[in-house]
């Protein structure tokens, strides 16, 4: 009996090597054969990103607009001088950001509390909660026009009504302030984004921690200072980055509601180059214009990661 | 001080009745674990002395005040829950002050009494450490140094070591105990586990569906169990339940014998019967009997005992070790 079961040990320990070494191969394996089926995907990707940057280089090089589009001339980096000292790059720039940073500040500062809100127990607060985040399925092009000619229009706007209903004059939305009315809009649409990722993280918060906390005495402030807030760090990153990528491009909303104006004051740099290209034709410039945009974007997500970025670390 | 007496109190949530009529006094400094079976409602009990849960009927007094309408914060009790429950984003440090801070207290002082909060649960290398950054059993020291540090008038335990493994079970077992009888503050502690219930308690409230089955210290309730529930509950072998024609004709419904109290013979006296499985500890040996019209029984041997599977024996009973059950489940006394 004895020398046999210490054979028996001996081969099962080898048998486990041997099974090791076959996982290892099968992990090999697994990892070329993935390589593989995935490759298909990625050059189809890779052209599909590197065929509209490598032209948008090329015209940018050029001096090429529509309507003298058989005159056509290579001027190196001429188009990029001009975009950048163009007194409307400067402005468009500082619009962009200042559209990009109010649709933060606000869909985060009301964000937070409406998703506080649509936590607590509620009546019909699946209902409600379907209401908040109806905005989010309308069309940006849609919700600018009903913004534009059914809320905020001076003379048939519901504003203008309400107003009028209290005595006062009704502002003159897109005339006389409107970044603000852009800003209204944008961020109108990006609300319940933040709202819902907010929502889902405090219903991901621990229901222990906080009656630990209501133990401990902290009051309801208390706990969302020390417990909650913290708490939400990562998700209000991820709603930070998410919403920057999509803003730094609004389009259809300046697009619909104000064109750019009026004068360039919200003109961002996305509109920017549109007009430059469709207004005034000039696809040299133009393309110089969305590649500037390109790196701007990238230097944002730079500074980005490297402020909050840090959040998303476990 | 912290004297805990609970008068009639009831709890539902909604149409369901988890707690029915609970009536208890817990003596200043005293242990006391509620043990019971997975869903009788230990929990909602403790936590209805915490006041997480209101009452539905019935007082909670903590030194003679009755704090049903006191919020949790202000009855002067902290709780250890299951989970830990430490907070997250803060230091251990943070986590154990969180409640002094909370309550306003000068830095300074904080601070040594963190320091000496973390001293006796041997914390002070970790005091700067995150929660994630610590083992199973340290988190559950901070757990529970976040509750000594608020010097409660009792603390409450919601079966806090039943995320550890067995050795370090045995072990915060032992420490829990000597940290309350050092202490001397009144500890309420929740568990499904007998032999925590038996090992570590002063005194043991068994709870069965809702209901208090019995109130007493680990032996009384060994010695002298009021009810079949809290017979096969306490006491790890289970104790024999004998029902039929034998207990007939001791003129009771059902006969209980500990498996520690049968004496077993290899030869000719008391209930004849076939071994089964035969367990041998070394130190204790467990036979599975079979006992015709008795049942198996299962007997217990303290030291090796040379039985195997089918072997007759006889099985003696002694007799001043046996409890008789009327039909509804309740000891007859037979003083
Ligand atoms: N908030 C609640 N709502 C409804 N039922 C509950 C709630 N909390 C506990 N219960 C019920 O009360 C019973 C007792 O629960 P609990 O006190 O947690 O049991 P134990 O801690 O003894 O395992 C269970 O049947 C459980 O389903
Ligand atoms: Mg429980």
């Amino acid at each position: 009996m004895e020398p046999l079961g210490r054979q028996e040990a001996a081969m099962t320990t080898q048998q486990v090597i041997a099974t090791q070494q076959t996982q290892v191969v099968a992990t090999e394996q697994t990892q070329v054969l993935g390589r593989a089926l995935l490759s298909p995907a990625v050059v189809l990707l890779f052209i599909w990103m590197i065929v509209p940057l490598a032209m948008t280089i090329y015209f940018s090089t050029l001096h090429y607009t529509l309507m003298d589009s058989e005159n056509w001339s290579f001027v190196g980096l001429e188009n990029f001088r001009y975009f950048l000292t163009d007194p409307a790059f400067l402005t468009s720039l500082q619009n962009t950001l200042v559209l990009v940073g109010s649709v933060l500040a606000i869909t985060i500062l009301l964000g937070t509390p409406l998703a506080l809100l649509l936590d607590q127990p509620v009546i019909g607060r699946s209902v409600v909660r379907l209401m908040v985040i109806a905005p989010f399925f309308v069309m940006p092009t849609v919700s600018a026009l009903v913004w534009k000619n059914l809320l905020m229009h001076p003379v048939s706007g519901l504003f203008a009504w309400i107003a009028n209903l209290f005595g006062l004059t009704p502002i003159d939305w897109f005339n006389d302030a409107p970044m603000l009315a852009v800003i209204l809009i944008v961020a109108w649409q990006w609300l319940p984004f933040a709202t819902l990722i907010l929502l889902t993280a405090l219903q991901s918060q621990d229901e222990e921690q906080k009656e630990a906390a209501e133990m401990d005495g902290a009051s309801a402030l208390s706990t969302f200072i020390y417990l909650t807030l913290p708490h939400l760090a990562r998700p209000i990153t991820v709603v930070v980055l998410i919403e920057t990528i999509f803003l730094l491009t609004v389009f259809a909303e300046i697009f619909v509601t104000t064109g750019g104006g009026p004068g360039l004051q919200t003109t961002n740099i996305a509109f920017l180059i549109y007009s430059q290209a469709l207004i005034q034709f000039d696809v040299g410039n133009a393309s110089a214009g969305g590649l500037v945009a390109v790196v701007i974007a990238n230097i944002v997500a730079f500074f980005l990661v490297r402020i909050i970025g840090r959040n998303l670390e476990v | 001080m912290g004297q805990i007496t609970l008068q009639g109190v009831r709890k539902s949530f909604g149409p369901v009745n988890i707690i029915k009529d609970a009536n208890l006094d817990i003596e200043n400094g005293s242990f006391v674990v509620f043990v019971g079976p997975s869903g009788c409602g230990k929990t909602t009990l403790l936590r209805l002395i915490a006041g997480l849960e209101d009452v539905t009927g019935g007082q909670i007094l903590i030194d003679g005040r009755n704090v049903v309408d006191v919020p949790p914060a202000k009855r002067g009790l902290s709780m250890v829950f299951q989970s830990y429950a430490l907070y997250p984003h803060m230091s251990v440090r943070g986590n154990i002050a969180f409640g002094l801070k909370m309550a306003g207290l000068p830095r300074p002082e904080i601070n040594r009494k963190v320091e000496a909060a973390a001293a006796t649960l041997n914390l002070t290398p970790y005091l700067d450490r995150k929660p994630r950054e610590l083992s199973g059993g340290q988190r559950q020291r901070v757990a529970i140094g976040r509750a000594i540090v608020r010097e409660p008038k009792a603390f409450l335990f919601d079966e806090p070591l039943s995320n550890l493994d067995a050795a370090l079970r045995v072990q915060m077992r032992l420490e829990v105990t000597k940290l309350q009888k050092q202490l001397a503050t009144t500890a309420v502690y929740v568990t499904h586990d007998q032999v925590e219930a038996m090992t570590m308690a002063d005194k043991i409230v068994v709870l069965n569906a809702g209901r208090i089955e019995q109130y007493g210290s680990p032996l009384e309730l060994y010695e002298h169990p009021a009810n079949l529930f809290v017979a096969g509950f306490i006491g790890s072998p289970k104790m024999n339940f004998v029902p039929g024609e034998v207990a007939g004709e001791a003129g009771v419904a059902i006969i209980g014998i500990r498996p520690e109290h049968l004496k077993i013979g290899k030869d000719g006296d008391g209930w004849p019967g076939r071994v089964s499985v035969a367990e041998h500890l070394g130190s204790d040996t467990f036979l599975y009997v079979e006992g015709g019209k008795l049942g198996t029984l299962t007997v217990r041997y303290v030291g090796e005992l040379s039985l195997r599977a089918g072997d007759r024996v006889w099985l003696t009973p002694d007799p001043a070790r046996m409890h008789r059950f009327n039909k509804e489940g309740s000891v007859i006394r037979t003083s």
